[in-house]
């Protein structure tokens, strides 16, 4: 029997075997309070230990309460999701992980996002009974995340997602009982272990034990500094995106206010990192045509399939764990780094100021790009070219502490010549963006024609894992996509062991891409936010008037004016990076 | 953590029990177990090891020794001292006997003195109820043991007589 009848608070509900209560419950409108919980639909993503019990719901002719969100619904089964033993259950489990809870709300980083003081409104807390011991741990701070365990409630979610979701095994609960705690082994710090600072256990935090590093306080102190040209660059996946932190819909772009914004807290140049984008669709694409022809032409010392590197997690992630295979990604750097070189050379000459009085910041969805801008190999004399990576929560936080009412805002244009991109350069911010971004590019210069559409909807899509052939003129090109660095874990072993038949793949390391990074507005488990802002994305590129990034006119300029051909001598030195082995 | 270099022994003993296991990540526990038995104890360089004999994260292997008391990353001493907290030596004074033990040794429950001798833990009775409390050092028991001969007993190990070395466990 496939189809089963149950009733949730005296309504009836029809439910396929295998639903759980929690589920049922959803599917006719009741709402059953969960913390621990958390689903993204579409990306296989759940996380259910059962472990918080603030979910409990009382089950006719059973004698304990049953967790909703990990016990099956059965024919005939009666619940009651608020009925008094629930509701009293429900409290004092609320209270309990209060009592071990530091009640700092006030000055908490989270405030306000926090799942875990929404749930004590919700369920009307009023005083905490239980009195006792509260756990301290030692504050670790590291170059992208911070970890504050006194403030963990044991979701264990951000364990889920480190060890499931990506396979990087850094967090595992440890101890036992009240010393419980989610830590790296040998409770090490997260910079000497193989974190990759993907930031998904930061994106899924209930509370505010895990945090991303606070660089708005050095961005102002920049911002207020005479001496300095302060210039900006916003990644493509925070237009987006930022609305939400203005009680937008998810989904809605707002790139002319972002830069509206942008301009209005000080910056004197407002870019776009779809510049570098675009310019790394000219160093990668022209990489992968090269590997390509001589491929073709029977060479057998290239490596393919060629792998692209925006990511600076992911980046760390095959440092860490297939560095026998560092020379098989693209080795041109990642369009916040190229925008950086780019910067801090070519326009810092044309301002003609010297590099350490233009400061760099970029807004970007992700926790990694703070790590990725402090990379020694990304500076010059020890002067960075980006001198600090904000999220996009940051930024959000910055607009209000400035008194900009962002809603209010009309919209501007980015300034130039930094600020010019293609639609090619805004989908970079979705997975399989990157990869159709330099399809259009490949394709064109390898067959000297004309796209026939630009659109490739095939490569699009929210499934970790996809593939699809796209014909150059004759010549079959293999292309894979993943996202999610469990699901690139699975396409570098058949790299390893010789069975990929790829030519080219794309990797993000966060689930739905960069516009379901860490970074970004906290979704909650909601996973049609990550899904309307792919669309967004994919709207601003359709309405872009240029959607090739080797037709972008700033970048034609730049070549001609300053690096010659994409992959010159200059273009290597500025342009490209080189990857270390970090295991051995 | 200071790192230490495994002996070449260690990695093999090591190998060998991960491959009696089927190199099985299910068999995390039952391989701790027996490695701990082989090497006396778990320092992070053993399961680091075990962590990739078994394919899984350090992270989680650590977990795991964390979560069992019986696991240890401490080496134990070589007179290992365990002291019976059964309900029957309890009630006879055993907790007297563990403080006396602690106060003379200067050590904790789970630690072993900074000379490498003495380790101190706790079992759950050894089945001499009707001589408790009851200890053992290394595998002999001494049974109604007072706090008074705790000094005694700890004398009869340190001036090194090879004739009642107890085995280490």
């Amino acid at each position: 029997m496939d189809i089963i009848n149950v009733t949730v608070d005296n309504k009836p509900v029809v439910v396929r075997k295998g639903t759980t209560i929690l589920e049922a419950a959803k599917s006719i409108g009741i709402k059953i309070p969960t913390l621990c919980h958390m689903k993204l639909d579409d990306l296989s993503i759940e996380n259910k230990p059962g472990g918080c019990r603030i979910c409990v719901v009382e089950v006719k002719g059973r004698r304990n309460l049953a967790p909703a969100c990990c016990t099956e619904a059965t024919d005939g089964m009666e619940i009651s999701t608020h009925s008094i033993r629930a509701i009293n259950a429900r409290r004092t489990v609320m209270e309990l992980i209060l009592s071990d809870h530091p009640s700092d709300c006030l000055v908490c980083a989270k405030s306000g996002n926090c799942e875990l003081q929404d749930m004590a409104h919700q369920l009307g807390i009023r005083e905490i009974h239980y009195k006792g011991e509260q756990s301290t741990y030692r504050e670790d701070t590291s170059p992208a995340i911070i970890r504050e365990l006194n403030k963990c409630i044991l979701c264990r979610r951000c364990e889920m997602m480190c060890n499931e979701v990506q396979t990087v095994g850094v967090l595992s609960a440890i101890n036992r009982g009240f010393e419980s705690v989610v830590s790296p082994a040998f409770e090490m710090n997260l910079d000497h272990s193989v974190c990759t600072y993907c930031g998904q256990c930061v994106a899924v935090c209930p509370t505010g034990a895990l945090t991303e590093v606070d660089h708005t306080g050095a961005v102002v102190r920049a911002l207020a500094d005479p001496t300095k040209t302060v210039i900006v660059q916003t990644a493509p996946a925070v237009r987006a995106a930022l609305g939400e932190e203005f009680e937008m819909e998810p989904g809605t772009l707002v790139t002319g206010k972002l830069v509206a914004a942008l301009r209005r807290l000080g910056f004197d140049y407002v870019f776009d990192t779809d510049f570098g984008a675009d310019l790394t669709i000219m160093e990668e694409g022209t990489e992968l045509l090269n590997r390509l022809t001589r491929h073709i032409q029977g060479d057998p010392t290239v490596k393919l399939p060629i792998l692209t590197s925006c990511c600076p997690a992911w980046v760390k992630f095959f440092e860490h764990q297939f560095p026998d295979m560092k020379d098989i990604p693209s080795t041109a750097r990642s369009p916040q780094q190229m925008f950086g070189s780019i910067a801090k050379s070519y326009f810092a000459e044309k301002l003609g100021i010297k590099r350490e009085d233009l400061v760099v910041v970029s807004i970007m969805p992700c926790v990694a790009k703070k790590y990725e801008c402090g990379r020694d190999e990304f500076a010059v004399d020890g002067n960075p070219d980006v001198d600090f990576a904000i999220t996009t929560r940051e930024l959000a936080a910055l607009i209000k502490v400035s008194n900009i009412q962002f809603r209010l805002l009309p919209n501007e244009d980015f300034d130039n010549p930094l600020g010019e991109s293609t639609g090619a350069a805004v989908i970079f911010g979705t997975t399989g963006g990157v990869i159709e971004a330099a399809v259009r590019t490949a394709y064109e210069l390898h067959t000297g024609k004309d796209l026939p559409r630009i659109d490739f909807t095939e490569l699009r899509g929210m499934e970790g894992l996809r593939s699809a052939v796209i014909d150059f003129n004759g010549l079959p090109i293999h292309i894979g996509i993943a996202h999610g660095l469990g699901n690139a874990r699975k396409l570098l072993e058949e790299i390893r062991s010789g069975k990929s038949h790829f030519h080219a793949i794309e990797i993000m390391s966060c689930p739905g891409g960069c516009i379901g990074g860490g970074g970004q507005p906290y979704h909650h488990g909601n996973a049609e936010v990550l899904k309307k802002r792919q669309m967004a994305i994919y709207r601003e590129d359709a309405n872009k008037a240029i959607r090739k990034s080797h037709e972008n006119p700033y970048i034609q300029k730049l070549y001609e004016e300053y690096l010659g051909h994409p992959m010159s001598e200059k273009a290597h030195h500025l342009l490209h990076t080189v990857y270390f082995d970090r295991k051995h | 953590m200071p790192k230490i270099k495994l002996s070449d022994t260690a990695v093999e003993t090591i190998r060998e029990v991960c491959k009696t296991f089927g190199n099985k990540e299910g068999e995390l526990i039952n391989v701790l177990h027996q490695v701990q038995e082989k090497l006396g104890y778990l320092p992070a360089e053993v399961q680091e090891m075990i962590a990739q004999e078994l394919n899984m994260s350090v992270a989680k292997v650590y977990g795991v020794v964390t979560f069992y008391s019986y696991f240890t990353m401490i080496p134990k001493g070589e007179f290992p001292i365990s002291i019976c907290m059964g309900t029957a030596c309890y009630v006879r004074g055993a907790e007297q006997v563990l403080s006396e033990f602690r106060r003379q040794l200067k050590v904790e429950v789970g630690q072993t003195t900074p000379d490498g001798k003495f380790s101190l833990s706790c079992l759950r009775c050894v089945g001499a109820c009707g001589l408790a409390p009851v200890i053992m050092v290394g595998e002999k028991v001494y049974g109604r043991v007072s706090p008074q001969q705790v000094k005694q007993i700890i004398a009869e190990y340190q001036e090194g007589c090879s004739s009642q070395s107890a085995k280490t466990a």
